[in-house]
């Protein structure tokens, strides 16, 4: 385009709404302010902006001219701040003798620091080995922190029990007392629901054989072997698992732990190793109290729909069951519930410092902890087939 | 003894700092700090808001490994006492948190009995007496079995002083005792430390950014730069108001004027 020829280019939204013109005037591009500038309404947008400051030959200055400006507020600076990177990036001297003095003020306040090097997050695309790469590197910093902090709280335990770990007495109760006592309601309901479940099951099946009095075997063996830890486990993981993690993550958040560390108090023995203890001691109890619940879940369907006598029932139950059902099953529970507090308990320390992130650890508790849960339950099975338990 | 320094060439100061560089992964946040501080000071880290303050004090209670260089609490070296050494520099520190960190769980009382259970022998009702005297100290007799969710933000903040001079600690580290705070409880807050100092010869270690307090307790500080991540400025705080060389010292210190 020659030069001298004047070129005029408008965006506007709305009749009253901001209005931008350009028009060169001789070497120099004029931007052009007029109507009420509000946020409430679209802002013009810079594209005009720079194809003007990128057409041959290029503006050696840019002014504005604001004398038909009406109303404005910060969409005017937010739109010049846009036409400022723009000319900055092409070195283009701006001069802000046009604008309204309010508005130049502020646009001087704006452009007094320069923005910080680095500071914006790029947006780029990280290729797929790169990606793979990091998520290896992370796994492997995954599995050291995990055999970090099963190795301190092992050594804390062993404090524990030789008696010479620092921790509460009274907050131990209160932790038996809640992973324990408290959760006796719901681990009721859950148990004696399942033994009617298994039950049912197992009568459809069964009484097409004439067989439906095995229905109290298939309950009691079901139930003591397997299915009572197995649920009161994931009862557990729920409650108390993502409970630990949001105590100890808050703690985190409010420097509690920090403040335990500096008094020379290990927070693993003042608060990790009492819940898994607590956890560890309520959790075979937990299980035996399932046990029953679940038979007598059992016991329910079988007299009430399936007719067969109390005294009958309760016979059927106690021949069916020995102490090889009940060991492993309290051996299962046990275990769960160590793995629980343990995924609960470290996803709380290792928590980071904000409210989201308390969440997240709750989160990442429970679903740790039915993973382990489940995992465990599979090598439990593979192990009692292999010893023929 | 651990310390492998020839006796010579110990600092005399009760804590030394000499060439630390503080750095999380590869980002430096400081380097080559160096800086003594005596029996019975005052001593302020200063600096803007992010420029590594609260970090330092994270170094010198040993929550953070330094990149480079070594600290010496009364000539003996924290940094290469090994892990199961520090509790005992630990004992004779006292921290007061921003928040006061206070654990949520227990009274106030309880609060403070923790470490005089952990690393003394008094019977509870001893520990329970010192428990209150030490309350009474910061101004909140009567308060002993209040949850710390009961009592207000100021009041947490005395109570974590009391939790925190619990053991009578030689050095007490406190970060930022006006954060949060307003500017009555803020001067009391000064006030106390003042008294402390003088009546205990208590040695404090003192995060802040805040100016009244900075003069107000100060007898010796370090400037922290952002732009030069390295310490500007050692001193007392109003002698480099006045004298320092450095005019982003003196900036700061004359809030911006």
């Amino acid at each position: 385009m020659p030069d001298g020829i004047a070129m005029k280019a408008q965006a506007s939204s709305g009749p009253d709404g901001a209005r931008v013109s350009l028009e060169r005037a001789g070497d120099a591009l004029v931007v052009g302010l007029a109507g009420t500038w509000q946020l409430r309404a679209h802002l013009p947008g810079t594209t005009a902006v720079e194809a003007a400051l990128d057409a041959p030959p290029p503006p050696t200055g840019v002014r504005y001219d604001a004398t038909a400006i009406g109303g404005w507020d910060s969409s005017v600076l937010t739109f010049l701040q846009g036409v400022e990177d723009a000319c900055d990036e092409r070195s283009i001297p701006v001069d802000r003798g046009g604008l309204p003095s309010g508005v130049r003020r502020l646009v001087d306040l704006a452009r007094a620091v320069p923005e910080r090097e680095g500071a914006r997050v790029a947006e780029s695309k990280v290729p797929f080995l790169a990606r793979a790469g990091a998520l290896g590197y992370r796994a492997w910093d995954g599995a050291v922190s995990e055999v970090r902090f099963l190795g301190e709280a092992t050594l804390a335990f062993g404090r524990f029990l030789r008696g010479s770990a620092s921790y509460r007495r009274s907050d131990l109760r209160l932790l038996i007392q809640q992973a324990g006592a408290d959760a006796l309601g719901i681990v009721s309901i859950v148990a004696i629901l399942f033994g009617l479940i298994l039950a049912f099951v197992g009568a459809v099946q069964l009484e097409r054989f004439g067989a439906a009095i095995y229905v109290a075997d298939l309950v009691a063996v079901g139930m003591v072997r397997d299915m009572a830890a197995f649920m009161t486990a994931i009862v557990v993981a729920g409650r108390s698992g993502a409970a630990y993690a949001a105590q100890l993550g808050t703690m985190k958040v409010t420097e509690e732990i920090d403040a335990l560390r500096t008094t020379g108090i290990s927070p693993m023995e003042f608060l990790v190793v009492p819940r898994i203890a607590a956890l560890v001691l309520m959790m075979p109890l937990l299980t035996i109290y399932a046990d029953f619940m679940g038979i007598l879940g059992g016991f329910i369907v079988g007299t009430g729909l399936l007719e067969i006598t109390p005294t009958a029932y309760i016979q059927q139950t106690t021949a069916s069951l020995n102490m090889t059902h009940f060991i492993p099953g309290v051996i299962k529970g046990t275990v769960y519930g160590l793995l629980v507090a343990v995924a609960g308990c470290k996803q709380g320390m290792e928590a980071g410092s904000s409210a989201s992130a308390v969440g997240d650890a709750a989160t990442r508790a429970v679903v740790n902890g039915v993973i382990a849960i489940i995992v465990a339950c599979g090598i439990a099975q593979v192990i009692s087939w292999v010893f023929g338990i | 003894m651990i310390d492998p320094v020839p006796a010579a060439e110990r600092p005399s100061a009760q804590i030394c700092v000499r060439d630390l560089t503080m750095a999380y992964g590869d980002f430096v946040v400081m380097r080559d700090l160096g800086f003594g501080v005596n029996r019975g000071d005052v001593f302020v880290i200063m600096g803007g808001s992010g420029c590594g303050k609260s970090t330092l004090m994270r170094h010198l209670l040993g929550m953070v490994e330094p990149a480079r260089g070594e600290i010496f609490y009364d000539g003996v070296s924290f940094t290469r006492a090994p892990l199961e050494d520090r509790e005992a520099f630990l004992r004779r520190f006292g921290v007061l948190f921003q928040g006061g960190a206070l654990w949520s769980s227990m009274t106030l009382s309880e609060n403070i009995a923790l470490s005089l259970e952990e690393y003394t022998e008094l019977d509870s009702s001893e520990i329970r007496a010192v428990a209150s005297l030490k309350l009474a100290l910061v101004g909140l007799r009567g308060f002993e079995d209040y949850y710390p969710a009961e009592i207000s933000g100021g009041m947490r903040k005395r109570a974590g002083l009391a939790r925190a001079m619990a053991l009578d600690p030689e050095i007490l580290f406190i970060d930022e005792p006006s954060a949060g705070l307003d500017p009555i409880s803020s001067h009391l807050l000064d006030e106390l430390i003042i008294e402390l100092k003088e009546s205990l010869g208590t040695t404090f270690v003192v995060v802040t950014h805040e100016l009244p307090s900075i003069f107000a307790i100060a007898t010796n500080s370090i400037f922290l730069d952002t732009n030069t991540r390295t310490a500007t400025a050692v001193g007392n705080p109003a002698e480099l108001r006045d004298h320092s060389e450095d005019p982003a010292v003196r900036t700061f210190l004359r809030r911006g004027e």
